[in-house]
């Protein structure tokens, strides 16, 4: 069964090999009035009551691709998009340590870390009347929402599944609801000590196992490496993508590491050999393409567009933020039909709609590195290079600021700076717009954040100056 | 190299229990019997993996399940250096294959590759199940690996 390689989609519609369908059903796209291409269900082999399900539930069933929206009418461009509606005013984190090294608990750095975002936005804790975080984070909005004395609590969002593929939805999430009325001061957050409640790359140590997983752990696999490597391995084997790719974006991460006071691994650069030389994690993963293991909290606070005006001459207004997950994309063992994916081939064209930019006009780029195989993936998948020029887009010298053409990572990233478990990745994003990011690209306006690849829901945003509004 | 002789990686590692709804039952027993059966919905003929208790294509609850030949073709793999659980580490470097039904609507099983783990192999190449019994374990189960055919 041949990849999905036709990204971006141009119309033509064949997805005859995906799970389930086969040759028994074949759609048919045409240009409809309103705002979406929708297939006509031109059914074989007796299956009309696919017409039954409605046009949507047929495209959802057919292919991501009919899903684009038309930038002129759909809803994420119009009335109810929360471009410029809501921005960032407030970064916080705690100090970044090896799993194991912090001092404190996991809760308190979180509380460091919001406390932190507060004072830099200069809004009093008590002021927070939301939250909004993902991968199940053990900082209950309920618990910090009484430890800190707060006068009432509107929101308390959680992004569900996917781990690190909800850092930016959880930014989203939080943004639609001020948006919408429903919070005024919400903090997006993220807390993790692996020393403290164990280390990610480490395997269970259950006696039994259930879910889905038994069909893949008694095989030996039981770390992200694992599970995410043989999407990887397919796609370089299928695409002609080089494995030269992941190696640029661990030097890159690791070169801007150097200039960040707050990176775990600044005065420890990589060098081109030492990257060849480290061992394998996991064919196609030598180690510096792992991310790291760290005890760690960032937080970004966020107000009203015009409130964010009165407490900063600097506010990170969220142009998009998208959430996505094709179909099937949790099947488990591994049965996603559109397997050696990233997972943002839904949100990415509604991401760059609602924002009101192209991937052209991106200043700065950070995508989480869970695996350096999957950045790869994000780039294509939002448009920054194809995959018939990834090899050429996706070096070194393209992705260091302040003069690559495509500044990847510029605070060191997952890999190099700390792992929040992917919310650094966004604090570093509104750090670009604001001008004090450790490898600033001059004259930063727009500011794309990627949450974790290769997860079976992902999510990604776009920050921008008030030039863009 | 493993420690036991009887299996492809070494003993310890946790043991798959069946979903106590039952879904997956009807696989957990046929590779006792050495045989592989699969969810295939008889309303639709849609095939399903991971076992779930509706067809995800015409929402049928139940769909129930079908037996098909125990063989496949590579569709990615990976090879794994870094033991993360203490039962493997002498079993390092293996290699964990993802395999393609393309005669059950191309759904994929994740297995290991049976001998040499250093000889190549590519995307594509066809493989059949090996059955490798734990009968000692505390409920027996069978999982299933691939070896290369042909």
């Amino acid at each position: 069964m041949a990849s999905d390689r036709s990204w971006p989609a141009t119309g033509s519609d064949d997805r005859s090999a995906i799970n389930g369908v086969g040759a028994l059903a074949v759609g048919k796209l045409i240009l409809t009035s309103g705002s979406f291409y929708v297939p006509t269900a031109v059914v074989t082999g007796g299956r009309a009551r696919r017409e039954t399900k409605g046009a949507l539930h047929v495209a959802s069933r057919r292919s991501w691709a009919v899903l684009r929206p038309d930038p002129q009418g759909a809803a994420v461009t119009g009335d109810r998009s929360l471009r410029g509606k809501v921005a960032v005013v407030g970064i916080g984190e705690s100090a970044y340590y090896r799993y194991g090294q912090s001092p404190y608990s996991e809760f308190e750095l979180l509380l460091q870390a919001i406390l932190a975002a507060c004072e830099d936005a200069g809004i009093a804790p008590r002021e927070i009347d939301g939250y909004s975080t993902y991968a199940a984070d053990r900082g209950l909005p309920t618990r910090i929402h009484t430890a800190l004395g707060c006068d009432d609590i509107r929101l308390s969002n959680m992004q569900w599944g996917s781990g690190g593929g909800g850092t930016a939805a959880s930014i989203g999430s939080a943004a639609a609801a001020i948006a919408a009325g429903t919070a005024d001061c919400v903090v997006a957050y993220r807390g993790i000590a692996q020393g403290q409640y164990g280390r990610f790359g480490a395997g269970g140590g259950s006696r039994t196992v259930s879910g889905t997983t038994k069909f893949t752990l008694p095989y030996g696999q039981m770390s992200a490496a694992q599970h995410y490597a043989m999407r990887v391995n397919r796609l370089f084997e299928t695409s002609g993508i080089s494995p030269d790719t992941q190696k640029a974006v661990s030097l890159a991460s690791y070169h801007h590491a150097q200039q960040n006071p707050r990176a775990i691994m600044q005065g420890r650069p990589l060098t081109p050999e030492a990257y060849d030389e480290s061992r394998w994690i996991v064919e196609p993963f030598r180690l510096f393409d792992c991310c790291l293991e760290n005890d760690c909290a960032a937080a970004l606070l966020l107000v009203p567009a015009e409130r964010a005006k009165d407490l900063t001459d600097r506010p990170v207004y969220l142009l998009g933020a998208q959430q996505g997950g094709g179909y099937r994309s949790h099947a488990a063992a591994h049965n996603n039909p559109d397997y050696d994916t990233g997972g943002y081939k839904t949100a990415s064209p509604r991401l760059f709609a609602q924002a009101g930019v192209t991937p052209a006009d991106v200043d700065a780029v950070q995508v989480y590195e869970n695996f350096t195989g999957g950045v790869v993936m994000a780039l294509i998948e939002h448009g920054f290079c194809s995959y018939e020029d990834a090899n050429e887009v996706i070096t070194f010298e393209n992705l260091v600021a302040p003069d690559g053409r495509l500044p990847l990572n510029t605070s060191g990233g997952n890999l190099a700076e700390c792992y929040v478990h992917g919310f650094g990745i966004m604090v570093e994003a509104a750090r670009q717009i604001r001008g004090d990011s450790p490898n600033p690209v001059p004259d930063a306006k727009v500011s794309f954040a990627a949450s974790a690849p290769m997860v079976e829901v992902g999510s990604s945003l776009i920050f921008g100056s008030e030039e863009v509004i | 190299m493993a420690t036991d002789a009887r299996y492809v990686l070494s003993d310890g590692l946790p043991m798959p229990v069946p979903s106590r709804d039952g879904v997956d039952a009807p696989y957990w027993e046929g590779t006792r019997r050495h045989e592989l059966w699969v969810q295939r919905c008889p309303n639709c003929r849609t095939w399903q993996w991971g076992p779930e208790i509706i067809c995800h294509d015409c929402h049928r609850f139940h769909p129930g399940f079908e037996q098909v030949a125990p063989t496949g073709h590579i569709y990615s793999w990976e090879r794994v250096w870094h033991p993360v659980h203490r039962a493997l580490t002498d079993s390092c470097p293996y290699v964990v294959l993802l395999v393609e039904l393309r005669h059950a609507g191309d759904i994929r099983m994740v297995g290991n590759l049976v001998g040499d783990p250093m000889a190549p192999f590519s995307i594509g190449d066809p493989v059949e199940a090996v059955f490798e019994d734990h009968d000692d374990a505390e409920r027996p189960y069978t999982l299933v690996h691939w070896r290369r055919a042909g």
